[in-house]
This record gives structure tokens, C-alpha cells and sequence, in this order.
């Protein structure tokens, strides 16, 4: 089973310890893991921006980059769900067949489905308030929705369970949107950051130390309030709390 | 970067008291629907099944549609077809006329709006009297809907205190709740008696038996069409189910859906024509059959209008119906104006954050948050997308199909950490106005990865 890593433009740019705590993470649960070099984005900030057509040639890119690999796995639900579930429509238009939308997995959704582990060696002795991020959520299915009638499930919330000495809570609206939504917070400034200041109030009013999410994007927007306002909050993607202690 | 949405948004967000107020206020209808929802563990799947009678009562319209008018016919009611906003308001206006009415009662309905239906009579002489309490306050108020389903939600009780004081003379000062109800409820009291003529909507008409259904919490539809002699409905055509079983299916998520309530207090059915009077059904396309070859955007016809979307929607809770340029505001709302005219209210596609829950709430299963993001595909063959979108976007394709020239901007970026605060926190920069910057790493993971750091 080989794994291709897939390093987000941004986490590329401002959060490169999410890939190496991911990288390491993959290597100690016995997966094998490649970095193929030479990547950039998924291009997904040009078609949420209504510019799908500039996405075209970076589908194709990324297509024949992780040609050789049975899975290719990326620390963030929102770019990993946009290749799984726009790929496909954006490459038939260049009449090619998508290789990697059945392959593509969120590092979580990975973990959780297909490795399995029953534990982990991670110690966190802290507080945390899950971040449930919308595609990660309502796209991906990394937990249940809170507006379907299912029954609960968080598949973040079970792999943190695997670490030792942390406590898990999740904010009142649990997955309601934190205002992100790529060039919408730039667009829209003025409502996403009210939503990013009433969602990072949220995790605040749990009590934890940190903010805890499977997309860094939805980190990053909470973060830039954090900064601004001086909040006492802190962010950190799952995988270096998985990866803690490696 | 901005739209009249965001524009809008940006002044309604000044008075904080008040977003505070609107976005708790409709996340508690939400909360209420969430717990209806979870009381039928059959939830799932009624929305599956309403979603799928929308489908083909949507693809079976033309047989469905003159099903109904053959039983509305055998009721003994007159049917007429308005393939417009215009054939709809004339055909209302020459009913009236040819029965001389001057005073005119009519119940809360989202296609008059759409049609401009008081504004067309009242130009004719016509007195039209809303009878909905919220629609009446608004109508006193010359102020348009801000909710479909709760029109007056933005409004505070001082305001309609006040407003009382000199429309029905109440106490100056009393603005209790039950006073001013009762207030409203004497002076609608003499409009129902007076009416020559009612009209309502229709939240659904029954082919099997040529009825329609109006789904209320106060019974003001009912007073109205109980006097007198002449009862006008009108509906757009979508509004047809096949037959009263189905008809359970949606009456069943609608209120449930829409106000958090296992059904709306009065749900009638209007299926005949009172002893001696007249009932005229009115069935409106206006722009239907079109969004119904339309197959990117067809599913918008499965719309009840509950106004679940609305609740729901992060960014209509803290923008207020008044922020959107068309008249339903939210997520149906962006879609239904821009298959209105996508030029004219283009500027409402902005509102969207992408965060899909729409999708979830709508009791069938209308694909509002992917019709979204494919009109956004669409601005700019319409010539209509932000120009400084449109050079981000083209920018980071050039810079992201060059994996060297990628590379080049990672190991430069960490430079802009350390200008000054003047030239990041500028008035051009929108990202600015709200959060700080984020720090890029002195070293990428790409730069890391091949000095073989990553191990």
C-alpha cells in the first residue's frame, strides 16, 4: 500500500509542521508514505471564487502527480473533498478520466477507515474544542451533521480518544460555520468576521486551551481573530496532537 | 472586493445589539426544528420521499396541473391560467372589477409579492388589507418582507407601538405583546367584515381533488375567506402534489421544518365555492417552465418556502433580509433571483460561505449550496464577476502551474512578516479589516522536504 502525501498550498506556505507531523504520523502507524514533489494547490480557492475553468490544468497536474500511488492522503478535509468531488466533472471536460477521486483521503477519514489503530502513543494533557469544519462535516461525513436525524458520530473525536491526558469537548452549534469559505472572507469581511469571532467565542465559552480542527484553512481565519483580538485561545491542527510525542 | 450583499451586510452589522438579537433569534427556530426533526425517527426519510414526489410531480406537470383543473372544475370553481406576472395581476384585477369590489382582504402569500399584486390594485383604485399580523405591520410600515415566513422578524415591538398609536390609536407608550395583539385584532375585525372579496395563497393544491391548502398559525386566511362571497386563490404551478396521501408527506415536514411546530395551527382546505358565492384558482407560471429546463437549477422548484435555508444560514442571520437585493433573501433566495434575472441580482452570490447547511435542513432536498457555487461558475460568462476575484484567480493559476515559480514566492514569503503594520493593515486590504495576517513559515514544507527535514 503505497500513500502519496498531499501538502495543501497554504499549509505548504504557513503551517509546514501540519505536514511533517502528518508525514510522521503516517510513517509510525507503518504506512508507506512518498512526498511527490513539484506541488502546489488543488485549486480550489479559484473555483469556490466562481473561476472553476482556471482549476482545469492543476486537476490534470495533480492527476498524473499521484499516478503511482494506491491512496493519496492530505491533512485538510476541505481541498481533499474538493479534488474527491469536483475532479471528476473538471477532467471530463478535458476528456480525461480522474484517477485520483476514488483514492483521496482526508487524514483523519484515512486513519479512521483504513488503518484502524487501536492506539496510539500521544500524550496532550489539555483541553481541547473540536473545530467540526462544514465540508469536513457536511461533505466528507467526518461526523454526523447536526441538522440530519443520525445517530452521533465524530470520527476526530474517536481519534482523539486514542490520546492520553486530554480532555474533548465541542462548542455549543457544534458545526456551525466558522466564516472562512475562502475569498468569502475577503468578499464578505465584514460577515465572516463576525461568524469567526462568534465561533472562536464559542470555543472559548468550552473552557479549552485550544481549538482543535482537520482543516487548517477554518484554523487560520479563527487564528487571524485570535491574533486581532488578543483571545486566550490557541490553535493546532489534529495531526500534530496525534503526532505528538513522535 | 465587494457587493451591494456585502455592502449592505456591513451597515446591518453596525448595530451589534441588533445582529446579536436576529442571528439567537433564528438559530432558536432552527434548534426548534432540530428538535421536532428528532422527535420522528422517520425524518430521513420523509424528506426523501417529499424530495421524490417534487421530482415527479415537477416532470409530470402538465398532467398534473389539468388533473386539478377538471376536478376544480367539477367543484364548481373557475380556473384560469397566468402564464405572467401580469396575466396574474389583470386576471385578479378583472375579477374584482367585474364585481365592483372596493375593499379587498388578502392573507399572506409569497407569489403576490413576487407579482406585485397590492401595488397593482391599489394603483387601480382596489383598498387591498393584508391580513397576516406581521404582513399588516409591514403594510402599515410601507416595508417590505424581511423572512418569508416571519416577515416582520427585523421589527421591535417599540416600533410597532408606536406605530399603533397612530394607526389604531393605542396607548402611547403601551407596548406590551397581548395589548397590542388585541389592538391588531379589533381593527382587522372590521376589515374582515367590510371585505367585498378574499384572497389567499395556497402552500398546496391537490390534483386527485381539484383543493387547495393553506397552512397558517392565525387563522387569518380563514376570517377572511369566512364573509365574503368571493374567494380568489392563486398559486405558482409547483405548488401541485398528486394526490392527499402525498399531500401528508409534506404537511407533515413543512411546519416542522419552517417554525419548529408538528404542524401549523390551522391547515385548510379550500375545495368548493361557499352557497352562493364564487371561487376563482388562479394557477401562475411566471417564469416556472423555464427553471424546469433548466437542469442545473430545476430542483428549486421542489421548494415548500418554510424558510428553513433562511434559519439555518450563517450569513442571512447576521446580514437581515434587507442586506439581498432580491425579495427572498437567503440561500433560495440567491438562486430564485438569479433565474429571475441573473444581471439584475447577481450581486446576492456573494452571500454564501459554502458551508452546505442548507442542504441539510430543506425538507426536500433542494441542492441550494451547489447551485451556488455552480452560479458563481456563471458570473463571468455573464460578464458580472469581480474583476479583482477574477485577477486573484488567474494569478494563482499561473503561480500554481509553475511549480518553480510556486517554490520561489514559498522562500520569499516569510519577508512579508516583517512589514511594518502600516503597509499590511491598509484600507485595501479586506482580510485586514477583520483579522491579523497569517505568518508564513521561513521555511515551506516543500523547501523542508528536500533539505530532508521531514523524517
Amino acid at each position: 500500500m503505497k500513500v502519496g502525501l498531499f501538502i495543501p498550498c497554504y499549509i505548504n506556505a504557513v503551517y509546514p509542521q501540519v505536514g511533517v507531523a502528518s508525514y510522521k504520523l503516517l510513517k509510525s502507524l507503518g504506512v508507506d508514505v512518498d512526498y511527490p514533489l513539484d506541488q502546489t494547490c488543488c485549486g480550489q480557492p479559484m473555483a469556490n471564487a466562481g473561476f472553476e475553468d482556471e482549476a482545469h490544468e492543476l486537476a490534470k497536474r495533480f492527476d498524473r502527480l499521484f499516478e503511482q500511488y494506491d491512496y493519496v492522503v492530505g491533512p485538510s478535509a476541505s481541498c481533499v473533498v474538493f479534488v474527491r468531488d469536483h475532479y471528476g466533472n473538471l477532467l471530463a471536460k478535458e476528456s480525461h478520466r480522474c484517477a485520483t477521486e476514488e483514492k483521496i483521503y482526508d487524514i483523519c477519514e484515512f486513519i479512521h477507515d483504513v488503518v484502524k489503530p487501536v492506539s496510539l502513543q500521544a500524550s496532550f494533557p489539555h483541553k481541547v474544542s473540536i473545530q467540526n469544519s462544514c465540508h469536513g462535516v457536511r461533505l466528507m461525513h467526518l461526523s454526523s451533521p447536526s441538522e440530519l436525524n443520525i445517530p452521533y458520530y465524530n470520527k476526530l473525536r474517536d481519534l482523539l480518544s486514542l490520546v492520553k491526558g486530554i480532555e474533548v469537548v465541542e462548542p455549543e452549534r457544534p458545526d456551525e460555520c466558522c466564516g472562512f469559505g475562502g475569498m468569502f472572507a475577503v468578499e464578505e469581511h465584514a460577515v465572516s468576521g463576525q461568524m469567526g469571532r462568534d465561533k472562536v467565542q464559542r470555543h472559548m465559552d468550552t473552557g479549552a486551551e485550544y481549538i482543535v480542527g482537520a482543516d487548517s484553512s477554518c484554523l487560520m481565519h479563527q487564528n487571524g481573530i485570535i491574533s486581532r483580538e488578543h483571545l486566550p485561545i490557541k490553535t493546532i491542527h489534529i495531526v500534530e496532537i496525534l503526532a505528538s510525542g513522535l | 472586493m465587494s457587493t451591494k450583499h456585502s455592502k449592505n451586510a456591513e451597515k446591518f452589522l453596525q448595530n451589534k445589539e441588533m445582529v446579536k438579537w436576529h442571528d439567537q433569534t433564528l438559530w432558536m427556530v432552527r434548534a426548534k426544528r432540530d428538535n421536532m426533526s428528532r422527535e420522528l425517527p422517520e425524518w430521513e426519510h420523509l424528506r426523501d420521499m417529499a424530495s421524490a414526489i417534487k421530482m415527479y410531480s415537477n416532470s409530470h406537470l402538465d398532467l398534473l396541473l389539468q388533473e386539478f383543473e377538471r376536478n376544480a372544475h367539477a367543484n364548481g370553481a373557475h380556473v384560469y391560467w397566468a402564464k405572467d406576472a401580469d396575466e396574474y395581476c389583470s386576471i385578479v384585477y378583472n375579477i374584482l372589477h367585474a364585481h365592483s369590489v372596493k375593499r379587498f382582504i388578502k392573507s399572506k402569500s409569497m407569489l403576490a409579492e413576487e407579482c406585485g399584486l397590492n401595488e397593482y390594485l391599489e394603483e387601480k383604485g382596489v383598498e387591498v388589507v393584508e391580513s397576516d399580523l406581521g404582513e399588516r405591520i409591514l403594510q402599515l410600515m410601507h416595508k417590505k418582507p424581511s423572512h418569508i415566513v416571519m416577515p416582520a422578524i427585523h421589527i421591535k415591538k417599540e416600533e410597532i407601538g408606536e406605530l399603533f398609536v397612530k394607526e389604531m390609536g393605542t396607548e402611547p407608550g403601551n407596548n406590551d405583546q397581548t395589548y397590542l395583539t388585541h389592538a391588531a385584532r379589533r381593527n382587522l375585525r372590521r376589515k374582515f367584515i367590510e371585505a367585498e372579496a378574499a384572497m389567499t395563497g395556497a402552500n398546496f393544491a391537490v390534483a386527485s381533488t381539484g383543493e387547495c391548502v393553506v397552512c397558517t398559525n392565525e387563522g387569518n386566511a380563514d376570517m377572511g375567506t369566512s364573509q365574503p362571497k368571493l374567494q380568489i386563490t392563486a398559486f405558482g404551478m409547483e405548488k401541485i402534489v398528486p394526490d392527499r396521501e402525498s399531500l401528508g408527506v409534506f404537511t407533515r415536514l413543512l411546519a416542522r421544518s419552517g417554525t419548529g411546530q408538528p404542524i401549523t395551527t390551522y391547515t385548510s382546505h379550500y375545495r368548493k365555492p361557499r352557497k352562493g358565492g364564487e371561487l376563482h384558482i388562479i394557477i401562475v407560471d411566471n417564469g416556472r417552465s423555464r427553471i424546469l429546463a433548466d437542469k442545473d437549477h430545476v430542483m428549486t422548484l421542489n421548494c415548500l418556502r418554510c424558510g428553513a435555508c433562511m434559519n439555518t444560514c450563517p450569513v442571512y442571520r447576521r446580514s437581515g433580509g434587507y442586506s439581498y437585493t432580491y425579495f427572498i433573501p437567503g440561500p433560495i433566495g440567491i438562486n430564485l433571483g438569479m433565474l429571475k434575472a441573473s444581471l439584475h441580482y447577481f450581486d446576492n452570490v456573494s452571500a454564501c460561505s459554502l458551508c452546505y447547511s442548507c442542504q441539510n435542513v430543506c425538507p426536500v432536498k433542494v441542492d441550494l449550496a451547489d447551485q451556488i457555487y455552480r452560479w458563481r461558475q456563471k458570473l463571468d460568462g455573464l460578464s458580472v464577476a469581480s474583476s479583482s476575484k477574477k485577477i486573484i484567480s488567474g494569478g494563482m493559476k499561473t503561480l500554481m502551474e509553475h511549480p518553480h515559480l510556486f517554490n520561489f514566492a514559498l522562500r520569499n514569503a516569510s519577508l512579508v512578516n516583517g512589514l511594518p503594520g502600516w503597509m499590511v493593515y491598509n484600507g485595501l486590504n479586506d482580510w485586514g479589516k477583520e483579522h491579523d495576517m497569517p505568518k508564513f513559515a521561513k521555511e515551506s514544507f516543500n523547501e523542508m522536504w528536500k533539505k530532508n527535514k521531514v523524517k
